[in-house]
């Protein structure tokens, strides 16, 4: 069977034991790839060679060693494109390694490829990309979720081993539960956003998306740490995240929050979750109805804060000194306008002139600066329910992955696919998504473990107590599979 | 009707620091285009800005300089606009919470121009209130050539400071003084070199007129990025003219934002209100707010400089100096150190003082390249004049040879045999030797032409070599004449 559905812990043993060399699981990875991604499209750009003559020169000895890594198309990698699924950045290439390659690389993990994903990460469905959609590997005719769906369906699909994703709202939980694999959003802070190009840069943070919650917490503590070139990073080395795997959950108050559960949920996705809460009772946790008041804010503090910064954020993206430049302007403000235009894609437009608007003069305090009073007040419904639980759990997504083209005509709609992972972000909590369950259909569905800020030892923990105790990691997508 | 000027200054001056505001590029004038940037300051998909300490010890230490009070948090924030010389299209800078708030300066007449210096307004001994005191990064150059444009951004990220006054000063005189104490001071903390040349100190000032007596404000106009001292006083002299014809002959100003064109001494429209910027600026999400309490405001206090209008006051008291001289020592920080250090080996020190100034500042001047002179030497030297050891002359000559060979002064007085000849004595030998050799100069005196004692006095110089006491000589000779 091929190396290609190995997980990390896995490949690790053999790659010591020396029962397959580094070059031969780029290979086999690269012959999964060649036949199954034309349908899947999970990759933006693959360098076959180059991730072969790393895998030649590996020292199996690191973390890392040998292991192929997919890394979202918006982090860069020192001469590799960088497009954000955006056309605006075509023919870019990065002169520069953001600091998680850095210690990807000191690692030893060889780099695969980039995934696709909406462009500059705005999106839950991938299908907002330059280069076309990615396709969810249990349903073709389904959306990977999204922003990071390339990642998310290159994991699923096993092309990848592991890849890195980025979470602004739940760009990288919302995927991972679409396809069925595990992914990780950690604290706000944990994670160097040195190289991460910047969406929300008080919301996003890089995180990793794999098969099991151990290769999880192994891809965290080599990305984890402090950073002298992000002021917001924490000052403190990253601790062993694998530390509690294992350790058992009994004992444990586990939150769930009652205002997740009102409407608009899935009955399968709701029922799984119910499924899923009684079996955590089953491993010894206690289950504890709590509230968190501003929930039903969240969407809206988000989409200004979020906005705000994004548009400030994408205002780099001229064409005066690097991406593609609309042709044949005469002057500057043409240059500016039709590159932008011709850049940029709906629903990127969309979020700049929102955010532009919410901080224009005379709406500043109106917009910006009561979404972030509410923020605050979201943080400290979080802080308060902490005091009676260590993790809370919800369903990840309302839904499964929805149809390709169901929601792209009706932002609102889409928005509404993040209700349950935003006020994470908004508050710089860490949490989890693991697979609980599948619809009838075969849609795979995803329970959310949230923690505390820096408590990712807990919701690896918990997410961990689960994912052994059930068998929905062990399903594969039946495509392809042979 | 009389008018009179209201103006605010919005000073920017380019810190003094090794490496720039938000990354570790070099923070230098005249390399090669681009050779100081990186991905931070090229503002690159996903580079992210770390603030540079000491950009902010040097604006707590300015801060601190000119009365201002320091906050205990402050912060950075975009202020977004778009422009090909700015690589992110948005610029940090301090918003609603700068590092420092309020102070002020005093204006010396000195300060002044020279033309201005006896008029009633230097010396009324203003003080200009500062409204705050902030930090942001500078945007690149842009170069316009013949069919296209070029931007350098070694400049782009490098740290500037910007010291905003409130609309104290009424006449461009005192916006001249104003800039030129400013910059003393940044001087004296090592803030900053202050070169103009290199675009070190940029001026944007508003101006409105009023009629004397009236206490509303006209309308404003803003001329922006003056580059030197000096422009900045034509642009106002040129501006407040304008303005209070326009007002005086029935029209209105409208509120714009101008450019000097220095060559041609005139302004030139930018933009109308109607044109202006929304800049919507809000906290920069990549940076924490900056605590200043503890370390930072601990180094800026313990980088606190003897401040320029203080050192003046010392000067004057510990070495009785003139006015004038202690502003000349205390323009020049490194000058004023060694004449205070020469003046600990001397019982002289206001000749030291002119020895300090005129001689010595003079032959600096002639040869840049000399060998620096211990201050001793220089305290000595002070001595041998002072006590009747050697005339100026003496002195001078000396001290040219000081300069070159640095030895002690009374050693190259006694190789070069320049010792001052005072004893009486000798001295009167010499000039009764003048008296009978000129009969004629002597002649002269006695019919009253008091200048013929000059000749005597060329005399006995020749003849001792200009080693004669001239003083004494003088002395010698009126006593010998009036002799019946």
């Amino acid at each position: 069977m091929s190396f290609a559905f190995s997980t990390i812990q896995e490949l690790r043993k053999q790659l010591l034991a020396k029962e397959v060399h580094p070059k031969e699981l780029v290979e086999s990875l690269l012959d999964r790839i060649s036949s199954v991604d034309s349908r899947i499209k999970a990759y933006n750009y693959l360098h076959p060679e180059r991730a072969l003559e790393a895998a030649e020169k590996a020292d199996v000895s690191l973390p890392l060693g040998g292991v192929p890594i997919a890394v979202k198309d918006l982090i860069s990698v020192r001469g590799e494109p960088c497009t954000c699924s955006s056309r605006l950045l075509e023919g870019y290439i990065a002169p520069y390694d953001a600091t998680v390659i850095e210690r990807l690389r000191g690692a030893g993990a060889i780099l695969l490829g980039r995934t696709n994903m909406d462009e500059f990460a705005m999106g839950s469905s991938t299908e907002n990309s330059a280069w076309g959609v990615t396709r969810n590997p249990w349903d073709l005719s389904r959306v990977p979720g999204g922003s990071s769906g390339g990642s998310a369906a290159a994991v699923a699909a096993h092309e990848a081993i592991a890849a890195l994703g980025s979470d602004t709202g739940g760009s990288i939980r919302q995927p991972a539960a679409f396809c069925g694999c595990v992914g990780l959003k950690p604290t706000y802070g944990r994670v160097s956003r040195y190289g991460l190009t910047a969406f929300a840069s008080s919301l996003d943070q890089i995180g990793p998306l794999t098969k099991t919650v151990a290769d999880a917490a192994l891809l965290l503590e080599i990305i984890a740490g402090e950073d002298s070139r992000d002021n917001t990073c924490e000052p403190e080395p990253a601790p062993s995240f694998s530390a509690k795997l294992g350790e058992e959950i009994r004992g444990m108050t586990l939150g769930v929050p009652k205002e997740y559960f009102v409407s608009g949920i899935d009955p399968e996705v709701e029922a799984a979750m119910q499924k899923a809460i009684a079996h955590l009772e089953g491993l010894g946790a206690t289950l504890r109805e709590i509230s968190l008041p501003h929930t039903s804010y969240s969407i809206a503090t988000y989409y200004l804060v979020a906005t705000a910064e994004a548009s400030a954020n994408l205002a780099r993206f001229d064409g005066m000194r690097y991406g593609r430049r609309a042709p044949g302007c005469d002057d500057l403000l043409e240059t500016y306008g039709r590159t932008r235009d011709e850049g940029f894609g709906r629903e990127v437009k969309r979020r700049i002139l929102l955010g532009t608007y919410s901080l224009s003069s005379g709406y500043y305090d109106a917009y910006y600066l009561r979404a972030q009073k509410v923020r605050m007040r979201i943080r400290e419904d979080f802080l308060t329910a902490f005091r009676d639980c260590q993790a809370i759990v919800t369903p990840t997504s309302p839904m499964p992955a929805f149809r390709l083209g169901e929601r792209t005509e009706d932002p609102l709609q889409m928005y509404l696919a993040d209700i349950f992972t935003i006020a994470v972000n908004l508050a710089g909590l860490c949490a989890i998504s693991v697979p609980c369950g599948f619809t009838q259909s075969g849609l795979p569905i995803g329970l959310q473990i949230i923690g505390p800020m820096w408590k990712e030892e807990t919701v690896l923990q918990v997410g961990y107590a689960y994912e052994q105790s059930t068998n929905w990691h062990t399903r594969r997508p039946s495509l392809g599979q042979g | 009707m009389t008018y009179e000027a209201v103006i605010g200054l919005e000073v920017h001056v380019q810190l003094k620091t090794e490496t720039k505001l938000f990354c570790g590029c070099r923070n230098e004038f005249g390399a090669e285009p681009n050779s100081h940037v990186c991905p931070v300051c090229l503002g690159l998909p996903g580079a992210l800005p770390v603030p540079n300490e000491e950009a902010v010890i040097k604006t707590i230490l300015t801060g601190l300089m000119m009365g201002s009070s320091i906050r205990a948090r402050a912060k950075f924030d975009r202020k977004n606009y778009f422009y090909p010389d700015m690589p992110k299209n948005y610029q940090i800078s301090q918003y609603d919470q700068p590092l420092c708030l309020e102070g002020g300066v005093n204006l010396p007449v000195l300060a002044f121009p020279k033309d201005a210096q006896k008029e009633e307004q230097a010396l009324a001994g203003k003080r200009v209130r500062l409204v705050r005191i902030h930090l942001e990064e500078d945007v690149g150059k842009s170069f316009h050539l013949e069919n296209c444009s070029g931007i350098d951004f070694n400049r782009a990220g490098t740290p500037l400071m910007e010291i905003v006054t409130e609309a104290d000063l009424t006449t461009p005189e005192e916006a001249f003084a104003l800039l030129t104490t400013i910059r003393e001071i940044l001087r004296y903390g090592k803030v900053s070199d202050v070169d103009m040349e290199k675009g070190q100190l940029r001026c944007d000032v508003n101006i409105s007129v009023r009629p004397v007596g009236t206490e509303a404000f006209g309308t404003k106009r803003e001329i922006k990025n003056l580059n030197s001292i000096s422009a900045v006083r034509r642009a106002l002299k040129h501006e407040i003219q304008t303005q209070i014809h326009l007002v005086s002959s029935g029209g209105t100003v409208v509120q714009q934002t101008l450019r000097w064109d220095d060559a041609r001494g005139e302004t030139i429209p930018m933009r109308t209100k109607e044109q202006a910027h929304d800049y919507r600026y809000f906290p920069d999400p990549d940076l924490l707010p900056i605590r200043t309490e503890g370390r930072l405001r601990t180094e800026a206090e313990r980088r606190m400089p003897e401040l320029p209008e203080t050192k003046k006051g010392r000067l004057c008291q510990t070495y009785g100096l003139s006015e004038y001289q202690a502003s000349v020592l205390a323009s020049d920080p490194p000058l004023a150190e060694y004449f205070e250090e020469a003046a600990r080996s001397t019982r002289h020190p206001l000749p030291l003082a002119n020895l300090v100034l005129n001689d010595y500042l003079a032959l600096r001047q002639e040869d840049p390249g000399q060998v620096p002179v211990p201050a001793e030497y220089l305290g000595e030297l002070a001595d041998l004049q002072s006590e009747g050891t050697l005339n100026s002359r003496q002195t001078r000559e000396v001290l040219a040879i000081l300069i070159q060979t640095p030895r002690p002064p009374k050693e190259i007085a006694k190789e070069r045999g320049l010792t001052q000849i005072s004893d009486s004595q000798v001295l009167e030998a010499f000039c009764r030797e003048a008296i009978s050799a000129n009969p004629k100069s002597v002649a002269d005196f006695k019919g009253g032409k008091s200048a013929a004692i000059n000749a005597l006095k060329g005399f006995v110089m020749k003849k001792t070599r200009g080693q004669a006491n001239p003083q004494r000589i003088h002395e010698l000779l009126e006593s010998l004449l009036r002799e019946p």
